[in-house]
């Protein structure tokens, strides 16, 4: 039994930890992809002043006086009316520093850049555009160079040699920007070579893919660990019990002359090898746990950051090696205060310690000052902190500091109900819960910290699913939305909408790039129209916002942009443009949520006055009621449009829906295992303790309590911790969920939601606490109720 | 002389591996490559200046090679490099902007007894980062350049401006010549192999070099003899040759010694050389009766380089043994090789640089 | 296995008996069985007007709240209860509390001082001491002890045997202790031996 509990413990132990490090670890390999391609905002660049492109001269000047800068050019293109990225890069000055886009561009160099060149492409974005590698298709009426699969590569993302993507995008001898290597090497003044025309941009921390999703990861961390230290309360319960049984021959052998030493070794081998087949097991489950979450995870990533991860889990041994290790070393920890208690053994049975009220009253003072330490320090880091570890100190120090305070927590209320006792047995009831505290304490801080991180996530996802979708509908507010092959479909398609009379109006759609504060920025262009004006999820906003909106001179910005450049109504920004830098004045801000990007929204025909070529292919159409299907369908048939290109509003909002959803099912499944993983601690921790409780039970037997009532009363004990636990999980849960909307969310996302509490939410979480207590306690419970009467006598049978 | 071109060709395959891949290093560097499709060496070529200190873009490989041997005014000596390959990675019409075929790569180093420093860069052609143009004489990449100065005169190559710049060393120097230029081999026909392997080749050993190093923040005046190599070829070595040892010696009476030993994978070895006279005329080494015999190695990165020499030319009368100024004179580049300035005594004493590739 | 074969045992009211007998004659089965622990394969065990041997589980529970006073050797105090609590639980769970008596009993047995504390502050004579009068707080019937001395030393076991006989003769009931000790038995009205299974 203890062995199973064992490595029950271990293995949930190493497979959640084992199971989230897999999915970090392949969430950082998509971005070392990343960052292959994107050249990243780890790197220092040159932009020019006004973020438009800049002559290559620039770059040649740069190099000869001193500058270890390698050009690159980046802007969109259509294949089969899909957009696609594409950059254009300098293998041969690409700092080896930029990720592994050098060795990329460099692995056949001849190929790469002289005609007709390769473009560089990750196999599922080859899948994607439904293309064969060696394939050439065409854009900007040009031949592109045949499509070459990089696995290193980021998808959606193609990559040309600089020479060729001028030649596509049409801009020759143009640069987008400079990425500066780490060469030491005397260089001028900027000032002096290039004068006021470019900007120089220090790595930035704002747009760095791997430090955006950082707050996610170091979610699912905070979630493993959470789990494996859950485990190890299993496996330190489990080694406790089997210590406990084993003490008396640990006696025989020491009496006989084994070395404690010797004793010691043994059990440790013992238990490295049992950690080491638990920590196998362990990894293969958390092997299937990364592989069963990886979908979400990778839903959850791109719905909220835009980086994209590979659906297929590939692990380094590296991970293999260091699950064992973690299995290994959390059993030992887990172990070491029965083994320190081996080594320290006397041969002799001890005797009686101090009075438990005593003891356990120095036990309580001790954890409830640390808990009141580290309470202070959450205070400090709330009152101080400005960053999201700060925000994550926050909790983490907020659930450390539950824990602590638990036992002391449930000392009072246990108190308080034994004062209230009137009863001998009620008496008896609250008093020998108090006094079996210590022994559950560690499983009930594992049932409070997983059930307030429940509460917590919990009422966070529902307070963000309320929000986001009466966003929604503000948001989609068009009938049908659709996007073109192509600016010149997009006009045919326009004139045909025009003598169709069911279509009440045609809302065109823009979005140009531009920068900000140097990290890019949508610019979206809103129709004056009423389904704008009336359905916008405006957060805050001048007085005649819309009005003012019109003239082209104002811009809303996206709550993100906002609180990210610290912008308010009121401000002013200039946003680059082709035809120079477009100072607007912020009239409104609104929530943008899921977008990784910062984003402003400008009148339409201002946005097409300011960003000429930008694409003007989407659009969306108000539509009389129920002419919306027939509409699509004619449509379809009209324009060769397939379901990418046209959808409707009902359709749009089950897919954002949909992916709302799987954002969040990776921390809903987490969830549960850590309840689950807390249930089993419960489990081992009352198993554990049932053992030692019998001489506490057997007098009160003999005195005249039958066995099936007292078992009906530790079952009831068991529940009323657990309530008690749960009680004080409701709070600390709900302080939680503040913490992540008002901190976390707001450092990791750029967004703040309202706060809703869920009364049925915690309704229904109390009684799964309540169920899971009833799970744990129901095993030893029924032993004792069906125990024979033989047993409770041993109890008082002169040898023990 | 034609291991000279040897020695370039191999350096030109650091330059291929400097860029990463080994299919591009095979691409177009490959030593025993053919020449497909790239301009042909052949004897009886006329020689015209300044348009030949330009680039000849229709062969595979060129470079611009400058070694100086330099001492301070109390007497210190130092060495400086100053290297510009260029490699065409195809044959065929000559591509505009990006599109050519051309790349570019420098190397700069500065020696002293106790100090190796070296610096590395690559360019593209066909934009501007790097090239070189015949006249007005200019030499460049990046930040470093070699440029003709008022007055320069085609025939001599001189004067010269020479600078180059990295992390934790510089260098500017002024390189001027009184005598003209001399062509190398059998009239600027520098003969490899048995099998067609060869490249043209001239040289301005005549160079006296006066200027400032600056290594670590510390600038030193310096003067003192420097030597200026130039070579191009499409095909420079034979599949069979490992690697060379190369001298160049600054003799007493302004007279001057080129040569190289020439190593084969079967153990075999070829000496090649040239002595050059004050008034630039230069007679072919021959190959037998004369030897160059390794003394001590000198051990940097596990291999075994050997540093000092007995250079033995009995019929010129000339028993000399070298050491090297700083026995760790290692480029640690893309291809790595040992380049560094020598002394040397016996019959003969003076000063000179030793290359040696292949260990 | 038969413990115990043929034994022919009474406890009259008022009257103190010990049973005595070797390691494993059967003396403490036979206790069990009395106080309804345990239950006989055959024979009767009569209480007053109960037969003990056909109750249910429950109902012996019952006999044993209400009826019956149990002392062990290891003294088997609530340890989570204090020495007031740990007095009055029996008789209250069984609704026979009386306070006058509960006074006398904690004047008798000396525990005025150590009411507040907790079983495992206190020495073995003075738990045993505790333990005789929680059994004796609800006036049983009979009083059973199996071994209450063998934890406690000379003097103390003859202080607590003294203590426990007096309060015997003082509720009136009857007083069953299994001892191995002849010295102790000797202090009882009766002894009687069992050797085997069987009374010698």
């Amino acid at each position: 039994m203890q062995l199973a509990t064992l490595l029950i413990g271990l293995i949930s132990a190493t497979a959640l930890w084992s199971g989230v490090q897999a999915l970090n670890q392949q969430a950082r390999n998509a971005y070392d992809r990343a960052a292959a391609t994107f050249g990243g905002s780890r790197t220092a660049m040159l932009v020019g002043k006004d973020s438009a492109a800049f002559p290559q001269k620039l770059f040649v000047d740069l190099r000869r006086a001193g500058w270890p800068v390698s050009p690159m050019l980046e802007g969109r293109i259509q294949i089969d009316g899909r957009s696609v990225r594409l950059l254009g890069v300098e293998p041969v000055t690409l700092p080896s520093e930029v990720g592994n886009a050098p060795a990329v561009a460099r692995g056949n160099l001849l190929a790469f850049v002289t005609p007709p060149g390769e473009m560089l492409v990750a196999p599922e974005t080859l899948r994607d555009l439904d293309l064969k590698e060696g394939a050439r298709p065409q854009a900007n009426g040009i031949t592109l160079p045949p499509l070459r699969a990089q696995r290193e590569l980021t998808p959606g993302v193609l990559v040309v040699d600089i020479g060729i993507a001028q030649q596509i995008l049409k801009q020759p001898d143009q640069v987008s920007r400079l990425l500066i290597g780490k060469s030491k090497a005397p260089r001028a003044a900027l000032e002096s070579v290039a004068g006021d025309r470019l900007r120089l941009v220090e790595p930035s921390a704002e747009t760095d893919l791997e430090r955006l999703t950082d707050s996610f990861h170091l979610n699912l961390t905070a979630f493993g660990l959470l789990s494996f230290f859950v485990g190890l309360f299993i496996v330190n319960s489990a080694i406790g019990l089997a210590f406990e049984q084993r003490l008396p021959m640990l006696r025989t052998l020491r009496a006989c002359g084994v070395s404690a030493r010797m004793l010691n070794t043994v059990l440790v081998i013992e238990l490295v090898s049992l950690a080491l087949v638990a920590g196998l097991i362990g990894l293969v489950c958390g092997y299937f746990i990364a592989a069963a979450l990886l979908p979400d995870v990778a839903a959850s990533l791109r719905g909220l950051y835009g980086a994209q991860i590979p659906g297929e889990l590939s692990l380094k041994p590296i991970w293999w090696l260091a699950g064992i290790a973690i299995s290994i070393l959390g059993a030992l920890a887990a172990a070491a205060a029965s083994l320190a208690k081996a080594i320290r053994m006397p041969i002799l049975a001890t005797a009686q310690p101090q009075a438990w009220q005593q003891e356990q009253r120095r036990w309580l003072m001790l954890q409830t000052a640390a808990a009141l330490a580290v309470f202070a320090v959450a205070a400090g880091l709330v009152q101080f902190g400005d960053s999201l570890i700060a925000g994550f100190a926050v909790l983490a120090a907020l659930m450390l500091g539950a824990a602590l305070i638990l036992p002391m927590v449930l000392q009072i209320a246990l108190a308080l109900g034994q004062r209230s006792a009137r009863k001998p047995v009620g008496l008896w009831f609250w008093a020998d819960s108090r006094q079996q505290l210590s022994g559950l304490s560690l499983a009930l801080m594992a049932l409070l910290l997983a059930l307030a991180v429940n509460v917590g996530v919990g009422t966070m996802v529902e307070s963000f699913s309320r929000t986001f979708l009466v966003w929604l509908d503000g948001r989609l507010a068009a009938d049908v939305y659709l996007s073109a092959a192509s600016d010149t479909q997009a006009k045919e398609i326009r004139d045909w909408l025009r003598d169709r009379p069911e279509v009440q109006a045609v809302l065109p759609g823009g979005r140009a790039d531009s920068q900000l504060g140097g990290a890019p920025i949508e610019v979206l262009g809103l129709p004056d129209h009423a389904t704008y004006r009336d359905n916008w999820p405006l957060l805050d906003s001048a007085a005649n916002a819309w009005v003012r909106l019109r003239p082209g001179d104002t811009c809303f910005v996206s709550e993100q942009l906002s609180r990210r450049m610290k912008l308010a109504v009121g401000d002013r920004i200039e946003v680059p443009a082709p035809g120079g830098s477009w100072p607007l004045e912020i009239v409104g801000v609104y929530a943008d949520y899921g977008n990784p990007k910062g984003q402003i929204a400008v009148n339409f025909a201002a946005l097409t006055r300011r960003f000429p070529q930008a694409p003007l292919n989407r659009m969306g159409l108000r539509v009389a009621p129920d002419k919306t299907a027939p509409l699509i369908a004619a449509l379809q048939q009209t324009f060769a449009l397939d379901d990418r290109n046209v959808a409707d509003q009902a359709t749009m909002k089950t897919e954002s829906k949909r992916i709302f959803n799987r954002t969040f099912s990776v921390t809903a499944a987490l969830n549960t295992f850590t309840l689950g993983v807390a249930g089993i601690a419960l489990l081992t921790s009352l198993l554990t303790l049932a053992n030692s409780r019998l001489p506490q039970l057997a007098p009160l037997w003999a005195i005249g309590l039958t066995r099936r009532r007292l078992a009906a009363l530790e079952l009831l004990k068991t529940m009323a911790v657990a309530l008690i636990t749960a009680l004080f999980a409701l709070p600390l849960g709900l302080l939680v969920a503040w913490c992540l909307l008002a901190i976390v969310n707001v450092k990791a996302f750029g967004w703040r939601l309202p706060f809703h509490v869920f009364p049925l939410q915690l309704i229904e979480l109390l009684a799964v606490a309540l169920l899971a207590a009833l799970c744990a306690a129901a095993l030893p419970v029924a032993r004792l109720a069906r125990m024979q009467p033989a047993s409770l006598i041993r109890i008082f049978v002169n040898e023990r | 002389m034609n291991a000279r071109l040897t020695r370039r060709a191999f350096a030109g395959g650091a330059m291929a591996l400097a860029l990463g891949g080994k299919t591009f290093a095979q691409g177009f560097a490959g030593l025993g490559e053919t020449a497909d499709g790239f301009a042909a060496v052949t004897p009886g070529r006329t020689f015209a200046f300044p348009a030949d200190h330009g680039p000849h873009p229709e062969f595979r490989i060129e470079w611009w090679y400058v070694t100086a041997n330099l001492s301070d005014a109390g007497g210190a000596m130092y060495g400086a490099q100053w290297t510009l390959f260029r490699q065409a990675m195809k044959a065929g019409p000559q591509g505009e902007g990006w599109a050519s075929q051309q790349v570019w790569m420098g190397h700069a180093a500065v020696t002293s007894a106790t100090v190796h420093r070296v610096g590395e860069t690559l360019a593209r052609g066909g934009i501007g980062q790097a090239n070189v143009e015949a006249a007005p004489f200019h030499a460049w990449i990046d930040a470093w350049e070699m440029r003709g100065l008022d007055g320069f005169d085609a025939q001599t190559v001189a004067p010269l401006e020479l600078k180059a710049a990295a992390a934790d060393f510089s260098y500017a120097l002024r390189l001027e010549a009184g005598r003209p230029l001399m062509l190398q081999g059998d009239h600027g026909y520098s003969r490899k192999s048995d099998r067609g392997q060869a490249s043209y080749y001239y040289s301005q050993p005549f160079f006296t070099a006066s200027g400032r190093l600056v290594i670590d923040g510390k600038p030193i005046e310096v003067t003192g003899h420097a030597w200026m190599d130039r070579e191009w070829s499409s095909q420079p070595l034979a599949s069979d040759q490992t690697g060379w040892d190369w001298f160049s010696l600054h003799l007493p009476g302004d007279e001057k010694l080129m040569l190289y030993r020439l190593r084969q994978k079967d153990g075999r070895e070829n000496l090649f050389g040239n002595w050059i006279t004050p008034d630039g005329r230069s007679a072919e080494i021959a190959a037998s009766g004369n030897s160059i015999t390794p003394l001590a190695t000198t051990e940097i990165d596990d291999r075994k380089l050997p540093t000092s020499w007995r250079v033995s030319l009995p019929a010129r009368g000339l028993a000399i043994e070298t050491t090297p100024l700083n026995p760790k004179s290692w480029m640690g580049t893309g291809f790595p090789y040992w380049e560094g300035p020598i002394r040397f005594a016996g019959s003969h004493a003076g000063i000179g640089y030793l290359e040696m590739i292949g260990y | 296995m038969a413990v115990l074969r043929g034994v022919d045992l009474t406890v009259g009211a008022s009257e103190s008996v010990a049973l005595t007998g070797e390691s494993g004659s059967g003396k403490s089965t036979l206790l069990h069985l009395i106080a309804g622990l345990d239950a006989a394969d055959s024979g009767e065990i009569r209480l007053a007007d109960t037969l003990v041997s056909k109750l249910s589980d429950a109902g012996r529970a019952e006999l044993r709240r209400d009826r019956l006073g149990l002392v062990f050797q290891q003294f088997n105090l609530i340890p989570s209860l204090s020495v007031a609590d740990n007095l009055v639980f029996q008789s209250r769970i069984a609704g026979r509390h009386d306070a006058g008596w509960h006074e006398e009993l904690v004047e008798r047995l000396g525990l005025k001082n150590l009411l507040k504390r907790y079983p495992e502050q206190l020495s073995g004579g003075q738990q045993q001491r505790v333990a005789i009068g929680r059994a004796l707080a609800p006036k049983p019937l009979l009083l059973l002890a199996d071994e209450p001395t063998g934890n406690l030393d000379e003097d103390t076991a003859d202080e607590v045997l003294r203590l426990a006989r007096d309060l015997v003769t003082r509720t009136g009931c009857g007083f069953l202790m299994v001892t191995h000790s002849a010295r102790l038995a000797a202090t009882l009205d009766r002894q009687v031996n069992l050797h085997a299974g069987v009374v010698a």
